[in-house]
């Protein structure tokens, strides 16, 4: 069981981790996060001066230099800012501190290797344990909570039907995630359902969706584009077919992947899909009566405007 | 044979006759189809150290062959040649010239992290594709692949300044790639948006142009990955020339997953 008093405590401020992603592309899930957080009274405090987590290209480089730069942002995260919570939207900044932390734990040859470059680099090298990395759905799930969602959004989410896709980097592969698979009340690495229960919460109706956990390709979005658009489409068109009228995202790289490839399908295959991709922090957005300009909707890619009208989330 | 693996028969070697009667039977047509022997003789006796000292394959050493991966694989359900457990096993037994038949799909992997997440031998299948798609251009094998010059753009933007801007990336990479920067679906991308963006977004597009992201002092930081990448190069030269052993992964094997 995890305690959930004790979390809901420790990460009412925490340490925030934007990562390159949210800054560029994925803008309108940095909005949203942050005004969720406002609106909610949670404390954000950016990571100081941060560097790139290596995303998904570094480790194919080498795999020491991903897990340095991540180390890196928790050193920061620890000792410039003094915090002991790091907040990651970002599945990939998520995954790639989440690595760190377990190869920094268990694998000798990478603290030789971080503790090497943070020396040279001038910087304080990051120790497994100082921090504890979490992502923006294990930070609302403990602060706000359901009972939270309920009681301030007053179901307003009702009659809106949505798909909840989670992507790799949020439960793959499943030893870097130590604290997921723990029995009730934490996360599921095969059937992940914080999400869910977060959007339902706020009134939504949650279908049946069986590709929660497939590959969008946005590895490969740009240099092996057909794979990604072939899986890409198969993601859009079993979301239809179970019915969502939008596919809720909690990865910049899987939403801009969806929609990107979902304009690319049509001009390309001549096959067209209609369902809508908005961040889930868009929706809890909505739901919590902020307006869409606010969260950064009209800087997706896909249009959702009209489905907002019509649903009366405005 | 697992319903996966039969893309692992070529047709060219299977031998079926039309005519055919043995001791009085006739097993004409499919029942006489037989598979014909192959013979290897040139062998890569260094293959396996080769793969080891490429960025991720530091634990191919563990693999027993149990299939999890190319069953669980996302790429494979879309391309049957894609079969990681098949290149671990020739890589294994130094088949190089079995391996290059299949050098131009190597790279294709998504890292989705379904075969690391399953494999009960903790190899990390997908850092072997990685290291393979890697050893393959280092050979001289293959050009270097769309990914790895994605990768290697990126990784530069990072090393030099810490951090990256999407614009850059994506443009330097469609030069690198010889690809237009206008194709068809990413202007129709670039109309849907611009229509909706109130103009400060443009502004501070343009500006993120000229005053690229950066990690304030960052100049110790991008020697000491210049350095250690400099390093980590020639130890992957010597090993190729036959001059050093691989460093191979002496991490407890993990639990597997249930
Ligand atoms: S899952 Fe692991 S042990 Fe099994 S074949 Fe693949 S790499 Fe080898
Ligand atoms: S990470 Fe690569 S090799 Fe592994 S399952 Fe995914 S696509 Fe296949």
């Amino acid at each position: 069981m995890v305690d959930v008093t004790d979390k809901a405590k420790k990460y009412r401020s925490v340490g925030y981790y934007p990562g390159c992603a949210l800054e560029g592309t994925g803008n309108g899930y940095d909005v949203s996060t942050r005004a969720i957080a406002k609106k909610l009274g949670l404390g954000l405090r950016e990571v100081s001066n941060w560097n790139c987590c290596g995303a998904m290209e570094v480790k194919n480089v080498d795999p020491k230099i991903q897990t340095y730069l991540s180390a890196r942002v928790l050193s920061q995260a620890v000792n410039e800012d003094r915090v002991d919570v790091v907040m990651a939207p970002c599945n990939g900044c998520y995954h790639n501190l989440k690595k760190a932390e377990h190869d920094l734990a268990h694998d000798p040859k990478s603290v030789e290797v971080v503790e090497k470059l943070s020396t040279k680099a001038g910087h304080k090298a990051y120790k497994a344990g100082e921090a504890e990395t979490i992502h923006a759905l294990d930070w609302l799930k403990a602060t706000v909570g359901e009972d939270g969602l309920r009681e301030r959004t007053k179901g307003k989410l009702a009659g809106l039907k949505i798909a909840n896709y989670y992507g790799c980097m949020y439960v793959r592969p499943r030893h870097i995630f130590p604290e997921k698979d723990q029995g009730p009340g934490s996360e599921s690495t095969s059937q992940p359902h914080f999400m869910d229960d977060l959007l339902a919460a706020a009134g939504a109706e949650n279908v049946s969706f069986p590709l929660k956990t497939a590959c969008c390709g946005g590895a490969h979005t740009l240099s092996d584009s057909d794979t990604s658009t072939k899986l890409v489409l198969n993601i859009l068109q079993a979301a239809e077919a179970s019915g969502a009228e939008v596919i809720a995202t909690e990865c910049p790289t899987c939403h801009t992947g969806l929609e990107m490839h979902q304009v690319r399908a049509e001009k390309r295959f001549g096959k067209k899909t209609n369902v809508k991709v908005l961040y889930f922090t868009q929706l809890l957005g909505l739901a919590l009566g902020i307006g869409p300009r606010a969260l950064g909707i009209h800087t997706n890619i896909s249009d959702s405007m009209d489905l907002i009208i019509e649903k009366r989330l405005i | 044979m697992p319903i996966h693996e039969k893309s692992l028969i070529r047709p060219e070697n299977l031998k079926t006759h039309d005519n055919l009667v043995i001791e009085g039977i006739d097993v004409s047509g499919h029942w006489s189809t037989f598979i014909e022997s192959r013979v290897v003789t040139d062998y890569n006796e260094n293959l396996e150290d080769e793969i080891a000292a490429m960025p991720g394959g530091d634990k191919i050493h563990r693999c027993w062959q149990c299939g999890s991966c190319t069953n669980a694989c996302t790429v494979n359900a879309i391309e049957p040649r894609f079969n990681p457990r098949y290149w671990i096993y020739l890589i294994r037994m130094g088949m190089e010239s079995e391996l290059l038949r299949d050098k131009d799909i190597i790279w294709q992997c998504v890292s989705c992290h379904k075969c690391t997440h399953i494999c009960p031998r903790d190899v990390e299948p997908e850092g072997v594709m990685k290291a393979t798609a890697h050893w393959l251009t280092m050979k001289g094998y293959t050009p270097p692949s769309p990914s790895h010059i994605f990768d290697e753009e990126f990784t530069h933007q990072i090393v030099q300044r810490g951090r990256i801007e999407d614009t850059e990336v994506l443009q330097n990479f469609l030069r690198k790639t010889k690809q237009p920067l206008m194709q068809d679906w990413l202007t129709a991308i670039g109309f849907a948006i611009a229509k909706r963006l109130p103009v400060k977004w443009g502004i501070k597009m343009a500006w993120a142009q000229i005053f690229k992201p950066k990690t304030r002092g960052w100049d110790k930081a991008r020697i000491a990955l210049e350095d250690y990448i400099h390093e980590v190069e020639s130890e992957q030269k010597a090993v190729i020339a036959g001059k050093s052993k691989p460093q191979q992964s002496h991490a407890p094997v993990r639990e597997a997953a249930e």
